[in-house]
Parts: C-alpha cells; structure tokens; sequence
C-alpha cells in the first residue's frame, strides 16, 4: 500500500496530505492525553505501535503469486480508538519513507489516510458491529484486524486510480486495475492478519484484563471483582 | 489444555496460510505489490517523472532486506517486552493472594 516516492501528482500529494493532517494532529493528541491520564496504558500503547511495526515489515506470499505485506492496525483501533493509530501508523511510515525508501515524504500524506485513517476506522467500525450483532469479542477482533488491512489496501488502489485514470476506461478501469494488484492479493494476508489478531488478544483477555476492562473491551466480571 | 489446542491451531493455520501458496506455487517471483503497482503506472502513463526522489535509499537489496529485519525485530522486541511485564505482572498477583479455601 506504499505509493513510491514522487509517484503521485503534487496536486494530488498536497489534497492527501491537507485530508491525513487533521487525523494525524488529533491522534497526537488522543495518545499524549491516554498517557497523561491513564500512564498504565503505556504498556498497551507500546504493543498497538509495536504489532504494526512488525507487520508492516514483513513482505508475506500470496496464493495469487506476488507478495505484499499487513498492517496490524486494527489492534490498536480496537483498543484505543481509532485516533491513536492514525499518529501510530503515521510514525512507521515515516520511519520507512526516511530509511527503506518505501513509500515516501510526498506520498505521506496519502498512504497515512490509507493506513492510518480509513484502516482502522474501517476496522473499528467492523469491531464495532460484530460486537453489537453478538458475535462475540474474537470474531470481532478477526473482523476489525482483517478489514482494516483489506482496507488499506483498497484505499490505495482508489488514490492511484484517481491519479491515473485510465486513457479509455477513466476512473473505472484503473480502480478494477488497481483492485487487480492489491485488493486480491491482500484477501489471504488479511485473514492471516485477523487470525494472528485473535492469537494475540487471547494472550492479553488473561494477562492484560484490567486494563481491558477499562478500555471497555472487556465486560467486568462480577465473579472476579475484590470482595 | 483446550486452550493451547486452539492456540496452536491457530499458529498452525498462520503457517499453512503463507507456506502453502510458496510449496505449490512452483516458481512464480512473488514480486511486491508496491512495485507492480508503480510498474502499471509507467506503463500506462509513461510519460508521468516522478518528481521527487527519497531522501535516502539504501545501497542494495541486501542493505534494504537488512533494515526491514531491524525494523521487525525492533517491534518484536518491544511486542515481547510487553507481553512478559503483563505475563510477570498476572504470575506476582497470583502468587500474593493465596486462593480461597473451598
């Protein structure tokens, strides 16, 4: 989902990064206010940046032939809101953009509003109403991590189609053509990210419950409040 | 034990995920997609110049590979530091309440 550097017209790179900006700005400060009031949940804040960090780095095979990577931005938007990984999500392309020449400073803007912004929004949202139709809080985690990848990737697709029309076909074409590269094979790699979501959530409903209950992830369980 | 049947079954089912496509696929490049969409576009549009180029891009393949190990591994790192404080955190409170007689 990184768009190389320079690859997008300036016009274009200004309008995303004018849309990413206020996202980005006010998940800066969502995370400072989460630290400044509730310092415990540095630990957890840690984790949501760190699984993304992670992901992002590794460049999985895809059953369709070519090889791209997930984004593991749905923990962190289903644990503290989506805002949070809007900065979260920013940091690491930075980081990348800066020293792998992967994505870049002028495409910032719009892989940050991919990744960043409708990601794990769009995560949330599944998260959101999984929980709500009763499916339980795995299933919902499996949804929000993998329809935030899956996301992404589409957002992506669409920016480039906007930027490059087809000569024939207009927007249309390009977007199925865009599709065609990232949308397809990103479906494996999300349900490989949404499984490894429910690993790692069914290590942190044990060790982690306190702060969950606060987050609001977890109900409080009568049973096992201090007498 | 029901629980760690689940969850190496679901590290089992990451593996086959991502191993399966690369036993059967024959010898298919696995070429990213970042770069395949970039080389759509200068095939569709091949007059289009980029207009700015990184600030940095590491010297080769190897040097670039390199840095998204440390990349991923810095986040390992911090993922596991977590995860042991919170596990080491659940063993201590455990161990200072004795459990209830029955």
């Amino acid at each position: 989902m990184h768009i190389a550097e320079g690859f997008l017209p300036a016009p274009h790179a200004l309008g995303w990064t004018l849309a990413a900006a206020p996202f980005v700005v006010h998940g800066a400060r969502c995370v400072v206010k989460e630290v400044r009031e509730h310092p415990e949940s540095t630990l957890l804040l840690g984790a949501a940046g760190a699984f993304t960090f992670v992901l992002s780095a590794i460049k999985l095979p895809s059953v369709t032939g070519s090889s791209s990577h997930p984004t593991g931005t749905g923990l962190g938007a289903v644990l503290f809101r989506p805002p949070v990984m809007a900065l979260l999500g920013t940091i690491v392309l930075l980081f990348q953009a800066l020293l792998l020449a992967h994505g870049g400073l002028t495409t910032l803007g719009a892989n940050a509003f991919s990744m960043a912004v409708v990601g794990p929004w769009v995560g949330y949202g599944a998260y959101r109403l999984v929980t709500r139709l009763g499916g339980g809080l795995l299933p919902a985690v499996f949804a929000a991590m993998a329809l935030s990848d899956l996301a992404t990737y589409v957002t992506t697709a669409l920016q480039l189609a906007l930027a490059f029309p087809d000569a024939e076909s207009g927007f249309p074409g390009a977007a199925a053509k865009f599709l065609g590269v990232f949308a397809v094979t990103q479906v494996p790699l999300a349900i490989g990210e949404g499984l490894l979501g429910v690993l790692l959530f069914r290590v942190l409903t044990v060790n982690a419950r306190p702060e969950l209950v606060r987050l609001g992830v977890l109900r409080p369980d009568p049973e096992r409040a201090e007498p | 034990m029901r629980r760690h049947l689940v969850t190496a079954l679901l590290v089992l089912a990451v593996l086959a995920l991502f191993a399966v496509p690369l036993l059967t696929g024959g010898d298919r490049e696995y070429a990213g997609t970042d770069s395949q969409a970039t080389a759509l576009i200068e095939e569709s549009r091949p007059d289009y110049q980029p207009w700015f180029d990184s600030v940095f891009s590491p010297g080769s393949s190897e040097v670039e590979s390199g840095l998204f190990a440390l990349q991923a591994g810095v986040g390992g790192v911090v993922l596991g530091y977590v995860l042991g404080r919170l596990r080491g955190r659940r063993l201590a409170e455990r161990a200072a309440i004795p459990p209830l007689e029955p």
